[in-house]
């Protein structure tokens, strides 16, 4: 079986507007900056932005691009905001959250990361203990007042916990370190993070890897991604950035 | 303004490193939180970063930045002898299972009853959202959670509230709350304070905290 295509555009093809896209990585580590990059070129719109832990605070270019656009209706996130409330007042993607032109959808971290587990080992829901007695109990956070969904809740075993679905993107746009034809791949360090579950998530998971080896020389037992996760694969470049930048 | 002068950010921190026992897996949240690791060098402590990695070693300079090796506040961290690597949903399974021992997080505000808000400044204005992060996962999974905070505000606003006014992160989870003028400790009865910043008085530390204290038995200086 080969999985890789030749370039951007074949990776990215079938994302139409309004698609629902998974973004790998945890702040500056991991992110699809390539493949994000040709999002926008592409200019595909109204697309939902699913992330795990502020990939595009740690890809900043890639979200000017995909904003200058107006390509995002919503992003789901843990930490989508600047840290810094100064900072983040005076940048495009919080000014259109503020005015509501951006959905933002906030759920715990761990959380987060489990509805995508969910949605890729077929689980359709869970409850989760996380967030009891707090806002995320009442209703889902968004900054769109409409959009706010009530909880179902249960006590088990004396905890008060939350019923959360599975997430399921129509796409997935992953990086790895290394990856073979056949989609099987390897993450660096702490580049790993979301990258993983959210290649089991999607419909179509697409992944950037910094290396293309050949089948064979991934150790069998040490494969992060298991190719049956994967649909496409892309050779790119390895990116050099400040991480002490941000 | 603040009324009193008290310990300075890293001394909070290393107040907090000597609560830490050996042997034990430890998260540290951002803010003071984060200095505690300066002084837990040289321990039987094992630092988990949400991120998914085990053993965080100590921050990165220069040459040594590797930007695949971040911690879960994006800063660059050293891999040591032992340090390991996982997916984020095994690293919130620590974290949610009750395998860390000790979490360490800032707060907004602290009462009573051990809840405490982190996530959200409403003052920011942004219709009801704000950054989670790990904040609740790590509380809702903490054996023991301690909290490290300046005592007030900048403008000397009480932290130690009776009723939360922000967000709450998670109810009757703090243990402790280091602060630059006393360690207090959540009791069932309320907040009890412990220690107390030298040359302050009991009344001192009441005249900023907004419940009323339960005072320690055995009440001291904060000792170092």
């Amino acid at each position: 079986m080969d999985k890789t295509v030749k370039d951007v555009e074949e990776a990215l093809a079938g994302i139409e507007d309004g698609a629902v896209i998974a973004i790998g990585g945890f702040f500056a580590a991991g992110v699809p900056r390539i493949l994000l990059r040709a999002l926008a070129e592409k200019g595909s719109k109204n697309l939902t932005l699913a992330c795990g832990s502020g990939p595009l605070l740690g890809a900043k270019d890639e979200l000017n691009a995909l904003l200058s656009k107006r390509q995002i209706k919503k992003v789901i996130d843990s930490y989508g905001l600047f840290r810094s409330a100064t900072k983040g007042a005076q940048h495009p993607f919080e000014q259109q959250v503020r005015a509501g032109e951006i959905e933002l959808a906030v759920y715990p971290m761990g959380t987060l990361a489990e509805k995508y587990r969910m949605a890729g080992a077929g689980i359709p829901a869970c409850f989760m203990p996380v967030g009891a007695g707090s806002m995320v109990e009442g209703a889902t956070i968004t900054n769109i007042e409409e959009n706010r969904q009530a909880r179902e809740t249960r006590v088990i075993d004396g905890q008060t916990c939350i019923l959360e679905y599975a997430l399921k993107p129509d796409f997935a746009l992953v990086h790895a370190n290394a990856g073979d034809p056949e989609g099987n791949l390897c993450y660096r360090k702490t580049a790993w993070n979301f990258n993983h579950v959210m290649a089991t998530a999607a419909r179509v998971t697409i992944a950037e890897v910094e290396n293309l080896v050949a089948l064979g020389e991934l150790k069998p037992e040490s494969v992060h991604t298991p190719g049956i996760f994967v649909k496409r694969v892309l050779k790119v470049p390895r990116i050099s950035f400040d991480i002490t930048a941000l | 303004m603040k009324r009193f002068e008290g310990l300075p950010r890293e001394i909070i921190a290393l107040r907090v490193s000597q609560e830490i026992e050996d042997n034990s897996y430890v998260n540290l949240g951002i803010g003071i939180p984060t200095l505690v690791s300066n002084w837990l060098e040289g321990r039987e402590v094992i630092l988990q970063s949400e991120i998914g990695m085990l053993k965080t070693g100590s921050l990165a300079e220069g040459d040594q930045i590797d930007q695949d090796l971040i911690n879960a506040s994006c800063q660059p961290v050293l891999e040591v002898p032992g340090t390991v690597y996982f997916d984020i949903c095994e690293s919130f399974g620590m974290i949610r299972g009750g395998h860390v021992d000790v979490t360490v997080m800032g707060a907004f505000q602290v009462n009573p009853s051990g809840d405490f808000a982190s996530w959200m400044n409403p003052s920011r204005g942004l219709n009801g959202v704000g950054n989670i992060g790990g904040s609740m996962d790590l509380a809702c999974g903490a054996k023991k959670l301690f909290i490290a905070m300046e005592h007030t505000t900048n403008d000397g606003s009480p932290k130690f509230v009776r009723e939360l006014t922000y967000p709450a992160t998670a109810r009757k989870k703090v243990n402790k709350i280091f602060t630059d003028l006393a360690v207090i400790e959540v009791v069932p009865e309320g907040l009890l304070l412990k220690e107390i910043y030298p040359g302050l008085s009991v009344e001192d530390i009441q005249s900023i905290t907004e419940p009323k204290l339960l005072i320690a038995r055995d009440l001291k200086e904060i000792e170092l």
